[in-house]
């Protein structure tokens, strides 16, 4: 039985970690990876402190800094399902395990959202992928298609018309992405923006071969010969693990307060997978503070 | 323990790529180092073999693991 789970090992979890530590809980810090998405992001220019960090490298200064204190870690699965126990809560992981404890922060974060198209799940790795900067080069000398219409989206489309054949930029609206990045798009001679399209399907015996769109305009259908397809349509909060015992915005983001309460006495949440505006390393951080603090008063009053 | 022969197929910009290659030199493993956004041949070779397109693939004796999978890897390299 621990005082603290905390769960999830990003910006978020690590800050309360440290912090939860500090105060002598009894911690459990249980998560799928250390880093939570802060390891796709290449370069991190407003983390005070550090002028310029790549991602990997700031997320590896928190995991030492964790490790400076007596904390109890168990990374490599996630949580299945949390919930209500005489003692307080269960928490159980992917694997089965089970662990208990007074009080609980959920920090999981979110993860990129998928299209949920026929073929999409089958090709997954076989020329469907949604880490752009992992997987983009393997296309190398290719012809892909990416999908969305936000920086993400047209970060990922910029990247690949340099070293790719041909790239089709496939978004339901409008680009909505920076308009710096939106100009550079527009003007490469490698690039075709289908504007107003949804993608039907993702088609292919055992790897990509072509993705069927519609535009929504005439409702005329084509066929994309691609080999790649990388999906950057946005995240989705990893919040499945409590929806059934916290509410959830619209978003399926965690309604927390301002001091990370959920409205389950005992159960914090911080990060993004709360509906706390602005998604940024630095204030997923502060939350996660934030939630260890208002955990330790939480079981002082116990 | 036998001498098993690992191979990392990845690319330079990928975290799990990384991870798995420190994670490896963490448990003085060698490994090959396959960077499949320069070399061709070894990109074409993981796809062949793998039918993966994602990195990394990680080859420990002619077995293939996609990602960086902690336990599949302790449990084939004996860790």
């Amino acid at each position: 039985m621990y005082d603290l789970i905390i769960v999830g090992g990003g910006p978020a979890g690590m800050t309360a970690a440290v912090y939860a530590a500090r105060k002598r809980l009894n911690t459990l810090l249980l998560s799928k990876d250390v880093g939570g998405q802060v390891l796709w992001t290449m370069g991190v220019e407003n983390y005070m402190g550090y002028q310029y960090v790549e991602g990997p490298e700031l997320m590896q200064k928190f995991e030492e800094q964790v490790k400076q204190f007596p904390l109890e870690q168990k990374i490599g699965q996630g949580a299945s399902t949390l919930s209500l126990s005489d003692a307080g809560f269960e928490v159980r992981t992917e694997a089965g395990e089970s662990y208990q404890a007074r009080a609980v922060i959920v920090a999981t974060g979110k993860r990129p959202r998928q299209l949920n198209v026929p073929g999409e799940e089958r090709l997954k790795g076989r020329g469907v992928t949604y880490c752009a900067i992992c997987d983009g080069p393997i296309f190398a000398g290719e012809k892909v298609a990416v999908i969305g219409g936000g920086n993400s989206a047209l970060e990922a489309a910029l990247d690949m018309v340099k070293i790719g054949d041909h790239v089709y930029l496939v978004s339901l609206t409008p680009l909505t992405g920076d308009q710096i990045l939106i100009e550079r798009a527009v003007k490469s001679p490698n690039l075709t923006v289908l504007l107003e399209h949804e993608v039907l399907s993702i088609e292919g015996p055992n790897r990509v071969e072509s993705v069927k769109v519609r535009d929504l305009k005439n409702g005329a259908e084509k066929k994309l010969e691609v080999t790649g397809v990388f999906v950057e349509i946005g995240l989705v909060p990893n919040s499945e693990a409590v929806r059934q015992i916290v509410r959830l915005n619209r978003l399926g983001e965690i309604e927390v307060n301002c001091a990370c309460e959920t409205g389950v006495p005992g159960l914090f949440a911080a990060g993004d997978v709360t509906n706390v505006p602005e998604k940024q390393i630095v204030v997923a951080a502060g939350e996660g503070a934030k939630a260890a603090l208002a955990a330790h008063k939480y079981l002082q009053r116990l | 323990m036998s001498a098993k022969t690992v191979k990392v197929y990845s690319t330079p910009t990928c975290p799990y790529c990384k991870m798995a290659k420190k994670f490896l030199e963490t448990n003085k493993i060698p490994y090959q180092d396959l960077n499949v956004a320069e070399d061709k041949a070894a990109r074409e070779e993981m796809v062949q073999k793998s039918g993966q397109m994602g990195v990394p693939v990680i080859d420990v004796n002619g077995e293939f693991v996609v990602g960086f999978n902690q336990s599949w890897l302790k449990e084939k390299l004996g860790l």
